[in-house]
């Protein structure tokens, strides 16, 4: 049986209108004479939401004991059972009470679609594992029910559902989004502009890499036929990102290397490490068992560690960075700078300058800095 | 081996943080990989890669969140016990905290613990497990 096709709507946070959107297309897919059936919908008492639900057939929900009260679950045996052609199921990182079939729901979605039913779903980005720091970093607010960043890249399709965080205020100031009673309280804490903007980012970058990714999976053929043909072929390839990061011997340099880890699998790309050695300073003690983790590390993520010695550090990173290609170069927020080393230009903008036109520097910043800043 | 980022790691990870702490000491999460005979055990290992880097991401952040200097590791072995033991045989620590296990899905089993108590040249802290906790040792 063939899989059935799957469609995520991604959200920055709740009301920006990702079940309004699967309504919408779940509708337009029944007047084009599909067969619909809405597995599970939580409209949040939005009059909205409610309104583009109006019409379509719901399979209706079981009731199951847990902790001593009812609650309202999808039923996956009856969703199967009715084996629509298109399935609209929200709140794919919803947690199942125990004895059901799956765990999160985005498990029981796994077999509707196996089922060969196709899926629409929706999803906020908080909910992705690898985010969840970053959000909660970011917002303060830490979402429990989190699923693998891998349920996005299952899907056929990812939507993003974009609204201007003043837009988004706008509409809960409007009670689109919330009850009258939480609508203070929203606002003076996840609804703030700043974590929505930060939101808003996250969101974008995500389904931007996401993006590259799948383009990038396409394998190019062999080259043959003409010049032009080739060329043509080797267009993914050319375009393709290429990450450096610039570790030091120090377990600080580890978290570095696990975000540049997480994008470089994002972007299907290889990931190079490099740590810019002072000259004559031999390897030793502390150092030396601080390289051999991050040699370690290097090794069980499939990254190349590169030791240059050099005594500037950015003609020794703009050589390679031409070398190997980098396109996307991560380094660590550098500690406070004292002295007449103030006068000097930031590390990232003489990066800039040294590096060729087109690669990008993003700054990781040392865990414990919003804190400290705060 | 389960391994959800973001969750908590339980009590092993909870008691690690109050020893390192009170002692001012650096907490060294390791996470144990087993690799599989048909491949080299030097080789990458993306999969155990992506539930291990979330897991060290989320107790590095309990830890500085509690002024704890972590330096993490992924240790590779042919078992969760041969990992160990390359790990004890290159690192050096004060004290390991791990979680027991009835079932060998979280924690060490029972002939694990007798061999780390064996082996581990340092003290040996071993707790109950929570059925959260992932297979992670702490130094």
């Amino acid at each position: 049986m063939t899989r059935g096709r799957y469609k995520i709507f991604l959200g920055m946070a709740p009301g920006v209108g990702k079940t309004y959107r699967m309504l919408q297309e779940g509708r337009a897919e029944t007047v084009a004479g599909r067969d619909v059936a809405i597995g599970y919908l939580e409209p949040h008492r939005r009059e909205e939401t409610s309104e583009q639900a109006r019409g379509l057939e719901v399979v209706p929900r079981r009731k199951v004991a847990y902790r001593d009260v009812e609650v309202e679950e999808m039923d996956l045996p009856a969703v199967l059972d009715r084996a629509p052609q298109l399935a609209l199921i929200d709140e794919l990182a919803h947690s199942n009470p125990p004895g059901l079939e799956h765990e999160k729901r985005y498990e029981d979605i796994v077999d509707v679609l196996a089922a060969g039913i196709d899926v629409f779903s929706t999803v906020n980005v908080q909910h992705l594992e690898s985010l969840n720091d970053r959000v909660a970093e970011l917002t303060g607010v830490r979402v429990r029910e989190t699923v693998p960043d891998s349920v996005l890249g299952t899907a056929d399709e990812v939507v993003l559902i974009d609204l201007t965080p003043e837009a988004l205020v706008a509409r809960l100031r409007a009670g689109k989004v919330y009850p009258g009673e939480n609508i203070q309280a929203a606002l003076d804490n996840f609804f703030r502009l700043e974590n929505l903007a930060a939101l808003r980012e996250v969101s974008l970058r995500q389904v931007a890499e996401e993006v590259e990714s799948k383009r990038l999976t396409f394998h190019a053929p062999e080259p043959v036929g003409t010049r032009e043909q080739q060329v043509a072929s080797e267009v993914p390839q050319a375009v393709g990102e290429r990450l450096l990061a610039l570790v030091r011997p120090q377990p600080s340099s580890q978290r570095l290397v696990r975000r540049a880890w997480r994008s470089a699998q994002r972007l299907g790309t290889d990931l190079d490490l490099l740590w810019v050695k002072p000259p004559g300073k031999p390897i030793e003690g502390d150092v030396e068992r601080q390289v051999t983790a991050l040699r370690q590390l290097a090794s069980v993520l499939g990254a190349t560690l590169l030791i240059e010695e050099h005594d500037d550090l950015v003609a020794a990173v703009a050589q390679i960075v031409r070398e190997r290609g980098t396109t996307y170069l991560m380094v660590g927020e550098s500690l406070p700078r004292r002295g007449l080393a103030r006068l000097r230009e930031p590390l990232p903008q003489r990066l800039m300058k040294a590096t060729p036109a087109g690669v990008d520097v993003r700054i990781v910043a040392h865990r414990g800095s919003r804190e400290e800043c705060g | 081996m389960p391994a959800r980022a973001g969750e908590a790691q339980g009590r092993a990870v909870d008691a690690a943080l109050r020893l390192a702490r009170a002692e001012d000491a650096t907490l060294m999460p390791a996470y144990l990989a087993a690799v599989p005979k048909q491949l080299p055990l030097e080789c990458a290992i993306p999969n155990e890669a992506a539930k291990a880097m979330p897991m060290l991401e989320a107790i590095e952040q309990r830890a500085t969140g509690q002024g704890v200097p972590v330096d993490a590791r992924v240790e590779r072995g042919r078992s969760y016990r041969h990992a160990l033991s390359r790990l004890l045989e290159h690192e050096t620590f004060d004290r390991v905290v791990v979680s027991a296990t009835a079932t060998g899905a979280a924690g060490l089993s029972g002939d694990d613990l007798v061999w780390l108590l064996e082996k581990a040249p340092a003290e040996v802290l071993i707790l109950r497990p929570d059925p959260k906790d992932q297979r992670v040792v702490m130094a």
